[in-house]
Formats: structure tokens, sequence, C-alpha cells
């Protein structure tokens, strides 16, 4: 079978990201950019269906702007066959990169679609619910376990509670939580490889897709910051701070 | 203007989660609706009956909504909002809960409007405020969609009382199975520790715990506490316990009432996964650990002294 992998070029998860002075947004200028955490995962088992027999090929598509092709490089060398980058200059809503998913979900005609559960940057976690929305698929969100058999998906999912196991008919969309897997990190001469690999430039006009917003973020601020604490001597004087100061024992 | 609240239960009891999102909703203004979608969940609408401000609670009880699979449940809410027509809904709310966020982009999609993630604070009907990047900012957020879909972050509104309403309760007839999804079973955690996400209390470990064995120590505070157990990605990544343990950008956030973090430096990526709790507690025997930075509450000690004896007077 076919999978499509959605992956996302954000902020690595280790810088501090400050706000603009203007309170225009957060300042992306000269910072460290890496492939979200959750679509790595996404990657990965995407690559581990493909050793298990099951996948036959992995395309793996990004939307964003040119420099995405690094982290669409990336998984290539992680194991996807080739990429598809929808190009688009400005920050798009996750209905808007759902929009344009499902044009290339059209167009491709993957058996599986993995994303990963939510971006770092936006925090959104809608574009798998949305695409699934969009193409009429089932959908597997927060995905610990992917087990395909047949013309259908067992996917394990973690909830509020504990795990809950859902059967999807494929295709179907599965977006991935932490404990999924473990990433594998990419070989030298399989990034070497990985240049050699097909990549397709597309746009959101080629596709045939609006990428109209409803929302509008009028500013970006800092949170608040916390007023300074207090060090305290002894187990005991903690103890009595949070039951008499604090009130939270 | 009317609301739109989907109510958050197990088929039994309606989780608290609820009461917070219908206090989003009272902050917005206009009657509030309950959706109580499920299969034998009459004591749940009951329940969002009492809600405190709830005008009318609906409910759609049938088999293809016993496990609230959103193939089945967002067409339900997407018809609601289309089928009222004229006095339509302005708005649809539901509990940023691991149901509300499977459900609610689904809905969206399918009125082909953009849904605001996480809120925790209305600014006035149109605009709300949302955590991005795992709380390191805050956006302000306008939608000009005729139907507004939003998710609340819990911890964001106060519950309303969970007494003193008296809504009239209206059965929807309606059945929505799209047939390309089903449920096969569940595994709650057995253990009486509650759920990371939703617990009042957190205790974490990092690295400092040194292995995996002596998370034991972490447990023992945390049962006696009524806690949950985390820890962060050097105690998951070194191999001391799972990574659904872990609290972190890349992992849960959460923002508990009190967080005890044990044997944790305190790098940016774990602060913030925590850093919006109420009272933070740090426990290092490294007094120039980055933590003590956002403790409220710091101890410098080693926490293997510290956390029997703190285990021991709680």
């Amino acid at each position: 079978m076919k999978i499509l992998v959605a992956v996302k070029r954000v902020v690595d998860y280790n810088v501090k990201i400050r706000v603009k002075a203007d309170s225009s947004g957060v300042d992306l200028a000269n910072v460290k950019m890496a492939m979200n955490p959750f679509c790595e995962i996404a990657v990965e088992e995407a690559v581990r269906l493909k050793e298990n027999g099951i996948a036959t090929e992995i395309v793996v598509v990004s939307v964003g702007p040119s420099t995405a092709q690094e982290q669409l490089r990336t998984a290539l060398a992680l194991g996807a066959d080739r990429a598809i980058l929808v190009e688009s200059a400005e920050d798009l809503t996750s209905l808007a990169v759902a929009k344009l998913l499902k044009a290339v979900v059209d167009k491709e005609q993957p058996q599986l679609v993995i994303l990963g559960k939510q971006a770092i940057d936006s925090d959104n976690n809608q574009t798998g619910q949305m695409l699934a929305a969009l193409s009429g698929y089932g959908q597997g969100t927060f995905a610990s376990k992917v087990e395909i058999s047949g013309d259908s998906v067992a996917v394990t999912r973690e909830i509020d509670g504990g795990a809950q196991t859902v059967s999807l008919k494929l295709p179907a969309i599965v977006t991935t939580d932490l404990r999924l897997n473990e990433p594998r990190y990419a070989s030298l001469p399989n990034i070497m490889k990985a240049k050699k690999k097909p990549l397709e430039v597309l746009t959101a006009d080629a596709l045939g897709v609006s990428t109209a917003s409803t929302n509008t973020t009028l500013k970006v601020e800092a949170p608040a910051a916390r007023s300074a604490g207090i060090k305290v001597k002894s187990v005991a004087e903690l103890v009595e701070k949070l039951k008499n100061e604090a009130k939270v024992l | 203007m009317t609301i739109l609240v989907i109510a958050e239960h197990d088929n039994k009891v309606l989780a608290p989660a609820t009461l917070n999102t219908v206090a989003a909703a009272a902050k917005i203004g206009g009657d509030i609706h309950v959706l109580v979608a499920g299969q034998g969940a009459g004591a749940v609408a009951e329940a969002a009956a009492k809600i405190a401000g709830v005008a009318k609670v609906l409910v759609a009880d049938n088999a293809a909504y016993a496990h609230q699979l959103p193939e089945n449940v967002a067409p339900l809410v997407a018809a609601l909002v289309q089928e009222v027509g004229g006095k339509g809904y302005s708005h649809i709310l539901a509990a940023a809960t691991s149901n509300g966020k499977n459900i609610l982009p689904r809905v969206a999609a399918a009125l082909d409007v953009d849904q605001i993630s996480e809120i925790i604070s209305v600014e006035s009907a149109d605009t709300f405020k949302r955590p991005i990047y795992a709380g390191n900012a805050i956006a302000t957020v306008q939608s000009n969609a005729a139907v507004k879909v939003i998710t609340v972050r819990a911890t964001g509104f106060d519950p309303v009382a969970a007494e003193g309403g008296s809504a009239a309760v209206e059965a929807v007839a309606a059945a929505h199975d799209a047939g390309i999804s089903s449920f096969v079973g569940e595994e709650l955690a057995k253990s009486d520790r509650p759920e990371l996400t939703a617990a009042r209390i957190v205790v974490s470990g990092g690295r400092g715990m040194q292995n995996g064995d002596n998370f034991k120590h972490l447990y023992a505070l945390a049962d006696k506490l009524g806690a949950a157990v985390g820890a962060s990605r050097a105690a998951v990544d070194a191999g001391f316990v799972p990574n659904d343990m872990q609290v972190g950008q890349t992992g849960k956030i959460v923002a508990p009432q009190l967080y005890i973090a044990v044997g944790i430096s305190g790098a940016i990526q774990h602060l913030a996964g925590m850093k919006d709790s109420k009272v933070i507690v740090a426990i290092n025997k490294d007094e120039e650990a980055p933590i003590f930075q956002v403790a409220d509450y710091g101890l410098v000690v080693d926490l293997f002294e510290a956390i029997p004896e703190f285990t021991s007077v709680v």
C-alpha cells in the first residue's frame, strides 16, 4: 500500500522563542528550525510499515515555505521514497493545510495518511481530523499502536483515562502520539542518497485550493511572568507553606 | 446568540470539564444548550440539565454515538447547526479533552470554518486568547466565521455550579452512522493515580532520580497526595520511565494546582509543559538549577532524603 506522511517545518523544540516587540508574532529570523517531533514519529511509523512489508511506497508531503525542502530531505533520508512540497509563503491555518493535503490525497490516492497529532508551534491539533473530515475517511488520532490487517486498520489511541482501540476502514487517517515509536536518526550515507530522491514542488493555485481563513491573529504577547518564589529550609517548612500559605495540600 | 456545548461524558457520569466549558460559554453570553451524544446516557442528561446557566439539553441517544466516534458525532453536530437554520448556533464549544480534540476539528471542517483550539480566556464574543509555542506566547485570535468552533482549556476557566439549573431536556432523533469506524475496546488505567493532564497535583522526576527503580519514592509520595506522576525528557530518554509520562513541549502539557519537580533541572523544553501550574515546588540539590527561577517554593536538598520525609509528613 501507499502511505502519505505529512511533515511540518517548525522552530526546534529546544529553542527559547521570543515574541516580537510589536506583538505581531514570534521572531523566527535566524532561529534553528527542524521537523516537528510528532511528524518524526509519523515518518518512523511509515518506514517501519515498509520494513515490515506492509507499505510499498512512502510519499512525504509538506505545506510551507521553500525552506521546508530541508525537512522533506530529512524524511527522505529516514526512508521515504519521494517528496511533495506545496509551497506557500504565508502562514496557513489548519483548515487551509487540510484542504491542500486533501488535494494531494486526491492526486496520490494513498491507503493510509499519517500525521503528527499536533505541531509544536501553533499547538492546534486540528489538521489530521480536518483532513479526515474533508476526505470522508475514518480517523485514528493520538495513536500509540497501528496494526493493518486486510482492508482495515486497528488504531490504539491515547485517551484521557487510558487507551482505546478503534477499527477504521482503509483508506484512513492516523495521527501520532508520543508512545507510538522512537524515531531513528538519519545516517550520513542515507542523507547523501536522499539528495537524489525525487522532490516535486506544487502551489495552492496549481491544486485549485483557496486558503482563505476565517481567523485573524490580532496580537501575540509573552505570557505573564511568574512572580519570584522563595527558598524554604526544610521539608517541614515546605509542607507547612503548601498547607497554610498556598493552600494546595 | 445561542451556544452549543458538547458534553464530555462516559455514558454514565458527566465529566467535570463540561462545567469549565459552560463557564467559558457563559463568558461569551447568550443561551447555552448542551448536547449529550451517547447511548443510555440518561443520567448524564439529567446532570447536564442541573448545570447552572444551561437553557436546554439535547440528547442524541443512539448506538452509533455509544463511544462518541468522531465519524458519527461530527455529522450530528454539523447537522444540528444547519437544521436550526435561522436561529442558528453562533458558537460550538467542547472541552479540550482527548474527546473534544478528536471531534471538534472534524465538525469545523464539515462547516468549512477554522477552529480556535484551547482558549484560556474570552475577550469578546468573537475574540479569544490561546497559548501557542507550548505556552511561551499567547495569541489573541478573532474569528469572523458564522459559527465559531472552539475548544476550551479547562484550567483557564473556573467551573460553574453543577447544581441549581433546571433546563428542559429534548431528544434529538438523529442517527448518523458513517460506517467507516468501529469501537474495538478500551483499557482504562488500572492505577488509582489520576491521569497526568487532568490531575490536581503532579509529582515529576528528572535525571536526578538516577534510575527507574528510584521512581518508587515518587509513586509513594504521589499516592499519599492523590497525585499523578510525570517525568522530564531526560528521565524518559535515560529509560527510567516510559515516554507517555513525559511532561514538556513534546510531551504532555499540564497545569495542575500543584506541580512538584524532583531532580529536574528545568530546561525550557520541560518548563513549557508545566509553567502554567498554579504552585510550583522544586526539590533539587543544585541551587543554581533554572527550575528555581519559576518555582514558588524551592528546597535545596538531596531528594533521596527529602522525598521519604515529605511522604511521611503529609
